[in-house]
């Protein structure tokens, strides 16, 4: 030991050579670079900001924004409105988007991956070809393409098609459906509503006890559906039907009443859930794949009827495998739902990072709070993740 | 028992010549009974598919075929070749932009070297897949080297030797040869370090100074602006850039992201989980609205290098994800077993750990690759004219206005085709790698 460190020429070589120090003397030169290099870009941002006469504050978000927003359904906003509330209006709009097209992409998805398992031979190369053309081809592509369609193949408003009953029209200016109206009353219902998930919840708790102690089992879903749907009908009923429907009506130019579903947000939600639907499809279909026959024969061993099989036995071991590819494509729809822009739906980044941006200059500031929106929706969706992951982790011995 | 062997067998082998199975379970017929009428509700399904299909495929395929106009020279020429308008599809808008949207503006007179780009690709392509080609080391230096010979050739220019550049020559080379041969000692690469870093201060100390003066200049092609460049050339720039840059730095993440040192592991996380964080769409913005800001006052470079930078990183980070899946994949044994054969962290890794590491990750590598490829048509959003910016702009063309429809399955099979064989290509590698041992 001693005639090795006399033959070592020098301290520095010795470090380095040395496992632990060297751990130290790396990490130390790379916070020492990463830090020179974020000191030499703030410089260098600081220059140019003043060399173009700009200071770095958001005080822009009180001016008022000047331009409009053609769809905000959840809160008033005029031109008049700062560029806050247009930053708002534009993260409740991404929201809508990407909670409607979670939804629908999943309904859709899980079809077409149960299609593609189908023992029928033509239903599942239908979806076979569908799943993987669709998703071979840029989502931006599908939007701007079904946007076009919407817009050019759709009649215009004075020759919309009526698709049902008088009251669903499509035209190019969007779909247009009824809307309900809730008269006096109606906040029972909603209660009634909650009371009876909450009953609903409490009663398969005591059925899972009551299963646990003495193997009998309740039709839990049937019974809960009923409490579901009966209890609000009732108070519903019992409160004089307090609900009326606004419906469409074409007058002059335009119909009045109603709600009208923009055609950028139909393509925008359609052509985003159709593209992750495909995606879902292969998880779905691998998901249930990757539960191994074996368990199904030893379900129906211990003598569990086909439904019972599918609920307790596969249904809870696909979902393992399927949840947290399924959060990352909820995750990428969020994300994708940003294209927005191309077609002109005023999300977040068409809203705060587009116009706002354009009008006011302030791109570092615009684009830093673009940026922290969608960082702490991933962040969201993946720490929800994690805990389900947690939660439905194999308890292996 | 004795009752019992007076009967005689009802059969006796050999006697009786054996019959075909039954149609009904065999052949055509066997199958079409099995997979499409086997239960009333598997019927009833066959009927409604037969009954989509036949809705949809057969218009179709008149619409885009047989009805189609292949050759003419505006929308309205077009309609009066058929029987009504908009009875077909007017593929004579496609052929006659063919050169507009493979070639983007590119001088006319110097196609060649388009031309010859795309012919390197295809053979860097070939030769990188191929399994069992000759000279199969060769052909992957080739492919290292195609993204630099592929941005001379379409970009040019002479070349201006200066002092400066003659003695960063020097530096390189002479810093390059004697890493190697300390490398083939098995020596450190710290050297190799230091003469790099000597080479980049030199950069930047000639670059500001006056020893930057011209001795004399090489005349090479033609200098080509990257604004010239358009359609699927563009296209596929931004694509293969981001795929051939992407996977080095990658897996450089994902060991930064697996190492032991808590600092250099942090940087990592956060750039990988930033990147992952936020929509291409934004990093996109950055690059074409504020990236200038970060650079020192004065100097700024190219828009399209900038989105390059931008594709690039935003395709590492995945491909980090994807390359720290198939590290963890790895069965500690291997870690082990390379820690006690006295391997170094870098031999370890080179030899032992990343081959079997990328083998498991070529799913995800792949997808990543086909996901970059896809992306980069969000070029478009800065208003960069790549195959869709092109198609769209030409879409506003008074000749040929409103043929949306054309144009994007145009562009939509232009990326089944290049993502579909991507995908396919992974499958098959993924069979011929398989070497039966599942961890």
């Amino acid at each position: 030991m001693v005639q090795a460190a006399h033959n070592t020429p020098n301290l520095l070589l010795r470090l380095w050579r040395n496992e632990d120090s060297r751990g130290v003397i790396i990490q130390i030169v790379t916070m020492v670079v990463l830090f020179a290099l974020i000191a030499a870009i703030a410089r260098n941002v600081a220059i140019n900001l003043a060399d173009v006469g700009k200071e770095f504050s958001f005080g822009f978000l009180n001016w008022p924004a000047a331009y409009d927003i053609g769809f905000s359904p959840f809160i008033e906003y005029t031109n008049q409105s700062t560029h806050l509330r247009a930053a708002v209006v534009g993260l409740l709009n991404t929201l809508l988007v990407a909670v409607c097209g979670c939804i629908l992409a999943s309904v859709l998805g899980f079809t077409l991956g149960i299609m593609r398992l189908s023992r029928n031979w033509l239903v599942s190369r239908i979806s076979y070809v569908f799943v993987e053309f669709m998703r071979n081809v840029p989502v931006l592509i599908h939007i701007l393409a079904f946007y076009a369609l919407v817009v050019t193949l759709l009649p215009p408003v004075k020759k919309a098609i009526d698709v049902g009953a008088g009251a669903f029209f499509l035209s190019n200016r969007g779909f247009y459906t009824p809307s309900p109206v809730f008269e006096p009353g109606s906040n029972m219902v909603g209660i009634a509503i909650i009371l009876a998930i909450v009953v609903a919840l409490v009663f398969r708790r005591w059925a899972k006890q009551v299963q646990d102690r003495t193997g009998k089992a309740y039709p839990v879903f049937w019974i809960s559906t009923a409490i579901v749907i009966a209890l609000p009908g009732i108070v519903f009923l019992a409160a004089g039907m307090p609900l009326s429907w606004d419906v469409p009506v074409l007058k002059g130019f335009n119909f009045k009443g109603g709600m009208a579903i923009k055609p950028e947000f139909l393509a925008l939600c359609l052509a985003l859930s159709y593209y992750t639907a495909c995606f879902i499809a292969e998880i779905v279909r691998a998901g249930i794949l990757a539960v191994s026959h074996g368990q199904t024969e030893a379900a129906h061993a211990l003598g569990l009827q086909n439904n019972r099989t599918l609920q307790l036995i596969i249904i809870p071991q696909a979902l393992r495998v399927i949840v947290p590819p399924l959060c990352s494509q909820y995750l990428n729809l969020t994300k994708n739902s940003s294209l927005a822009i191309a077609i002109g739906y005023m999300d977040i980044t068409a809203t705060l990072g587009g116009i706002s941006l354009m009008q006011t200059g302030k791109e570092m500031e615009t684009m830093i709070i673009v940026m922290g929106v969608y960082l702490v929706i991933s962040l969201t969706i993946s720490s929800f993740m994690n805990w389900f992951n947690q939660r439905i982790k194999l308890t292996e011995r | 028992m004795a009752q019992n062997q007076a009967i005689p067998p009802a059969y006796t082998p050999g006697t009786h010549p054996d019959l075909p199975p039954p149609v009904r379970t065999t052949g055509m017929v066997g199958w079409v009974r099995k997979n499409l009428l086997s239960s009333p509700l598997n019927i009833a399904l066959t009927l409604f598919s037969i009954w989509l299909l036949w809705s949809i495929v057969p218009p179709a395929f008149n619409w885009v075929l047989t009805d189609a106009i292949w050759s003419a020279d505006t929308r309205k020429e077009c309609w009066a070749l058929m029987s009504a308008p908009r009875d077909g599809a007017c593929w004579a808008f496609i052929r006659g932009s063919m050169e507009l949207f493979v070639y983007g503006w590119f001088p006319r007179d110097e196609l060649w070297r388009v031309n010859l780009t795309f012919i390197l690709f295809a053979l860097t392509v070939f030769g990188a897949l191929r399994e069992n080609i000759p000279g199969k080391k060769y052909w992957l230096w080739f492919a290292a080297g195609f993204p630099f010979i592929a941005a001379y050739l379409l970009l040019g220019g002479g070349l201006e030797v200066s002092t400066f550049k003659v003695l960063l020559l020097a530096v390189i080379v002479s810093g390059g040869s004697f890493s190697a041969k300390k490398l083939s000692r098995g020596g450190y690469k710290f050297w190799h370090l230091l003469t790099s870093i000597v080479a980049l201060l030199s950069l930047y100390v000639f670059q500001v100074s006056d020893y930057n003066s011209v001795l004399f200049t090489i005349d090479g092609l033609t200098s080509v602006g990257t604004n010239k460049l358009g359609g699927i050339l563009l296209t596929l720039v931004v694509a293969v850039t981001g795929i051939a840059f992407s996977l080095p730095i990658g897996v450089a993440l994902a060991l930064g992201r697996r190492s032991r040192l808590p600092a250099l592991r942090a940087v990592c996380v956060i750039f990988i989980e930033f990147i992952r964080g936020v929509p291409l769409i934004t990093l996109l913005f950055v690059a074409s609205t504020m990236l200038t800001y970060f650079l020192p006052p004065g100097s700024s470079f190219d828009l399209l290098m900038r989105v390059l930078i931008m594709v690039t990183l935003f395709a590492s980070a995945y491909i980090a994800e994807v390359v720290r899946g198939g590290l963890q994949g790895l069965p500690g044994g291997q870690y082990e077993a390379a820690d006690s054969l006295g391997l170094t962290y870098w031999k370890a890794h080179r030899l032992i750990i990343l081959p079997q590491a990328l083998k498991i990750s070529i799913p995800g590598i792949v997808n990543t690759f086909i996901g970059s490829f896809k992306d980069s048509v969000l070029v478009l959003i800065i208003g960069m004219m790549d195959i869709l910016g092109l198609g769209r702009a030409r879409l506003n063309d008074p000749d040929w206005l409103g043929l949306a429809p054309e144009l994007y399955i145009f562009i939509s099979l232009f990326f089944f085709v290049s993502c579909f064989g991507m995908a396919r290509y992974s499958l098959s590698l993924e069979r011929k790698l398989q070497t039966g041992h599942k961890s």
